[in-house]
């Protein structure tokens, strides 16, 4: 029996007498094609096509290239230790957690460290790493008396990334251990197994997918890195960052794009087993909701240390992060403490065009924010609440882009806009403008705005929807009228994290920027490889204070303004 | 109160689904031919995946059918959007629109139809009177119970005064008593209304309560449709039998009639069904029984052994074994008739007028 065509028509037809519906599918997958699509398929074309006809030289001659098999096996190795050592940390926290009772204080600490990452910019602990452990370090030489400890390198990245990413394993798998229900744990207990045979015979079991979960997402986030290995790597190169130095340094951008394509088959190939395989089987084994509250671990010997040892950690972690804005107000670090002083301040703005930074960044975040957030309520709604021809490629091309790292994209863009659509002169005018740093802000921070708008719209029932479309709204007053308020506070929070995503990233947008523009992330990287390291931290405070009040701000906004407030309220 | 009555008609409708897991297409809904007159209630009745609620949306416009044409009234709808069709759904969930308080879920679609403002407010607040919530307006939705959350969707679809009103399994999230008080409402609004309606359940009891017409559904088929009585009385196969209430069925040989009276041989037993036309002499049929038609004597057509006897209340409910086919017996007001206990042995019997061959 064959599906008869009628059925599709139909479906078809009652999609074209809804013009705004229509118009959004093509606008939508006019720009998911431009813009993450295309640079990935150029930097292919690129790499195997040369005179016009197809070869794999540029692929051999990249291969015959030591810095870059070195930064291959470079990116792997780290990618692969620190995505353990999050998943393992990320555990530990999540576990007492969940799982033991604790001090409020330390509970606390956890809601900061998972803080922490959202808000600051992705160098910042590279920064404080340099300045507590490198050769002026506060803590190597000034506390321990070693003078030449080399925090460059393979360690430094590793401690780096992995205080960097295992916060997000930490929300992952608390998220995952809330979800299993405690009477199964209870009924192993029952049958007379030890808290340890319970974590390893229970817990761990049901766990496991979602631990090849967390170490596959830090993994990838650990390869696609580029602001920590280009500051704290020295001499050991990552792939991020050799492919930056091949179109920057060695001006050989067929060579990067091959390079890129390299990356992003590694990033591809790690985001499909995740994607495709782990998260399906998390959810296999952990879909049950926890039939009642846990009863916590009271046991002193357990939970004093395991506390402890947490919060130790954490006070680390945001010790690190503190450092910073304490370091821009020293008058030169590792030398002279006293007296404090705003003269770095006072420089970022009289002498390094600070002002115009701030307003370059701040401007374009702004801009690039609104569109973020409501191009991803958009795919979300179609994507979930509608079913057309298009929805598949729209679903696929979406979540590709949060497999494809900041510098591939970058790379993608130089050889797709540089002289035009395949070189042919077409949108070229986009190059080297406000629009294509806009586009790369948007692009980056669509997939998270995007997952986050998908979860909250599965929240809201079908029918709801179903029911303002029968009584006669077409799907532009649905969207507006029922499903955008309804997810208003998801569509806020996507606005503020597009922001704060866009005014701390740096990955793409360093091949992209032109003198023109000064943003402040490339600032902070210059100076911080130039050693300056108290202006790169009053640049770095600054931002952070931005960014914190961005995400202040929101809150406060939601607390009068979100859709629930009044529901919530009332279902207390 | 509606402007005008529609019928609905399906001619010829399929609707064709993939199964996930096999990726094998399937009939969701097979080749239905409905008639709905303007004006009565009609419900599709049968159990979860028959097809009722597919059909119910390829009314509605949710889905689209892949063969046959949706007429409504004499308008061919097919290609139209749930939004420009002249129906109205009151949803199994409610879907009640939770940021806005109940007047303005009531006026919603009157305000995309661009209805003034003052007409608005007249409108809506009759509908809630009628609907049983007059005062309530400013509320919002999730300080009313699941019984005035009914009402707030079934006076949100009233109020646009569809041509049909379309109902999928309304009352299920409802507990016991209320889903009996609540069918009892829907049925009284919708007449006080005239309005058509189409409603779908796996109830047995609110079909019947609530319909002109009952349209029985197996696996994308209709099995029978009929009023509620047609139905109970004569259901034509053994399906419609079964899951409209209780049924026994006896398998036999058609002997020979005796007018409109046939002759079936069961186990050797020659009992009279006075509703047997439709078999011809020699053929094998079934007889059904209704369990509250069927009797437990001292004397009867079989021999057979009580295997439980259960005072339920109203009714003494037996089971007994004749052979190997299990019969279930209701005898109503059991107060100061003859009691059989579990082991005994008696004859079942039956009048021929409460059977009928299939």
């Amino acid at each position: 029996m064959a599906k008869s065509a009628q059925g599709a028509a139909l479906d078809r037809k009652k999609l074209m007498a809804d013009p705004i519906m229509v118009t959004t599918i093509v606008l939508l997958i006019t720009f998911l094609t431009l813009f993450i699509l295309y640079p990935l398929v150029i930097l292919l074309i690129d790499s195997v096509l040369m005179d016009g006809h197809v070869t794999l030289d540029v692929f051999r001659r990249i291969m015959n290239m030591p810095t870059f098999t070195r930064a291959i096996t470079n990116t792997l190795k780290v990618g692969f230790v620190v995505g353990i050592l999050s998943t393992v940390i990320g555990l530990l926290f999540a576990y007492v957690e969940v799982y033991v009772r604790m001090h409020k204080v330390a509970g606390g600490l956890f809601k900061v460290v998972s803080m922490l990452p959202v808000v600051s910019p992705p160098f910042v602990l590279s920064l404080s790493m340099i300045m507590l452990f490198g050769k002026a370090g506060l803590i190597t030489r000034f506390l321990l008396g070693i003078y030449d400890n080399d925090v460059y390198g393979y360690w430094g990245i590793v401690i780096v990334q992995t205080l960097t990413f295992f916060p997000v394993c930490y929300m992952m798998l608390k998220g995952l251990l809330k979800n299993i229900d405690p009477s199964l744990e209870e009924a192993a207990r029952d049958m007379g197994a030890s808290r340890m045979k319970v974590f390893t015979s229970v817990t761990l079991p049901l766990l496991l997918p979602g631990l090849g979960n967390a170490f596959l997402v830090t993994f990838i986030e650990s390869i696609a890195d580029f602001a920590n290995p280009m500051i704290i790597g020295g001499s050991y190169d990552t792939l991020a960052t050799t492919i930056y130095l091949q179109i920057t340094g060695a001006y050989d951008k067929q060579g990067a794009a091959a390079m890129a394509v390299v990356l992003l088959c590694i990033t591809l190939l790690m985001f499909a087993v995740q994607k495709y395989y782990l998260e399906s089987k998390t959810a296999a084994t952990l879909t049950g909701k926890a039939s009642r509250a846990r009863m916590l671990i009271e046991d002193k010997s357990v939970t004093i240390p395991l506390t402890i040892l947490c919060a130790l950690a954490a006070i680390f972690v945001i010790g690190m992060y503190v450092c910073v804005p304490i370091g821009a107000l020293f008058p030169t670090w590792g030398y002279k403490f006293t007296p404090l002083t705003f003269k770095w301040f006072g420089q970022v703005f009289s002498k390094y065009h600070g002002l115009k930074a701030f307003k370059d960044s701040f401007l374009l975040s702004l801009i690039a924010s609104p569109i973020t957030a409501l191009l991803s309520m958009i795919i979300s709604y179609l994507v979930v609440k509608r079913k057309f021809k298009a929805k598949g490629f729209i679903e696929a091309v979406s979540m590709l882009a949060m497999a494809v790292p900041g510098t591939v994209l970058g790379v993608g863009y130089i050889r797709g806009y540089s002289q035009g659509l395949f070189h042919t002169g077409a949108l070229q005018f986009i190059y080297n403008s406000a629009a294509i740093l806009i586009i790369v802000f948007v692009v980056r921070s669509l997939p998270t705005g995007t997952r986050s708008g998908i979860s909250a719209l599965r929240q809201i029932d079908k029918s709801i929807e179903e029911s303002a479309y029968d009584m006669g709204a077409d799907s532009f007053k649905v969207f507006m009228t029922v499903t955008l308020p309804l997810i208003k506070d998801s569509f806020l929070s996507g606005l503020v994290t597009a922001f704060v995503r866009s005014i701390t990233a740096i990955s793409a947008i360093i091949l992209l920027v032109t003198p023109s523009f000064l943003l402040i992330t490339v600032q902070i990287n210059e100076f911080a490889e130039k050693g300056a390291f108290s202006i790169a931290c009053a640049f770095a405070t600054i931002l952070i204070l931005i960014t914190y009040g961005a995400v202040l701000l929101m809150n406060l906004v939601m607390k009068f303004f979100g859709t629930s407030r009044k529901l919530k309220e009332e279902d207390a | 109160m509606a402007k005008e009555k529609k019928g609905v008609r399906l001619e010829h409708i399929s609707k064709i689904y993939q199964d996930p897991k096999t990726k094998k297409d399937f009939y969701a809904v097979k080749d239905t031919n409905l008639e709905i007159e303007p004006g009565s209630f009609v419900t599709l009745l049968g159990p979860s995946g028959c097809g009722k609620t597919t059909t119910l949306r390829m009314i509605a416009g949710f889905e689209s059918p892949d063969e046959g044409e949706i007429y409504l009234g004499n308008e061919p709808i097919n290609a139209l959007t749930p939004n420009k069709r002249d129906t109205a759904m009151v949803f199994q969930s409610y879907a009640l629109l939770p940021h806005y308080n109940i007047f303005d879920n009531v006026a919603y679609g009157l305000k995309i139809r661009k209805v003034p403002k003052d007409e608005i407010k007249r409108r809506v607040t009759d509908i809630l009177a009628l609907v049983g919530l007059e005062g309530m307006e400013s509320r919002m939705t999730n300080q009313l119970s699941g019984g005035q959350q009914q009402r707030v969707a079934l006076a949100r679809a009233l109020v646009m005064e569809p041509g049909v009103l379309l109902f999928d399994e309304p009352l299920s999230n409802l507990d016991a008593k209320l889903r009996v008080t609540m069918r009892t409402e829907i049925r009284r609004i919708q007449q006080r209304a005239g309005i058509t309606a189409v409603y779908v359940t796996h109830d047995q009891s609110e079909a019947m309560a609530l319909s002109d017409k009952i349209i029985v559904m197996e696996k994308g088929l209709v099995s029978q449709m009929g009023t509620p009585q047609e139905i109970y009385y004569h259901p034509k196969n053994k399906f419609v039998a079964d899951f409209i209430g209780d049924a026994n069925f006896l398998e036999g040989k058609m002997v020979r009639h005796e007018g409109d009276v046939g002759i079936v041989d069961v186990n050797g037993t020659q009992v009279k069904v006075a509703e047997a036309a439709n078999v011809a002499d020699g053929a094998d049929t079934t007889v059904v029984l209704r369990p509250e038609s069927t009797m437990l004597r001292d004397e009867g057509y079989f021999p057979v052994e009580v295997v439980v006897s259960n005072f339920m209340g109203a009714y003494q409910l037996y089971h007994v074994m004749l052979g190997n086919v299990k019969l279930i017996i209701h005898e109503y007001n059991p107060k100061d008739k003859k009691i059989y206990q579990a082991g005994e042995t008696a004859y079942v019997a039956f009048a021929p007028g409460d059977a009928h061959c299939i």
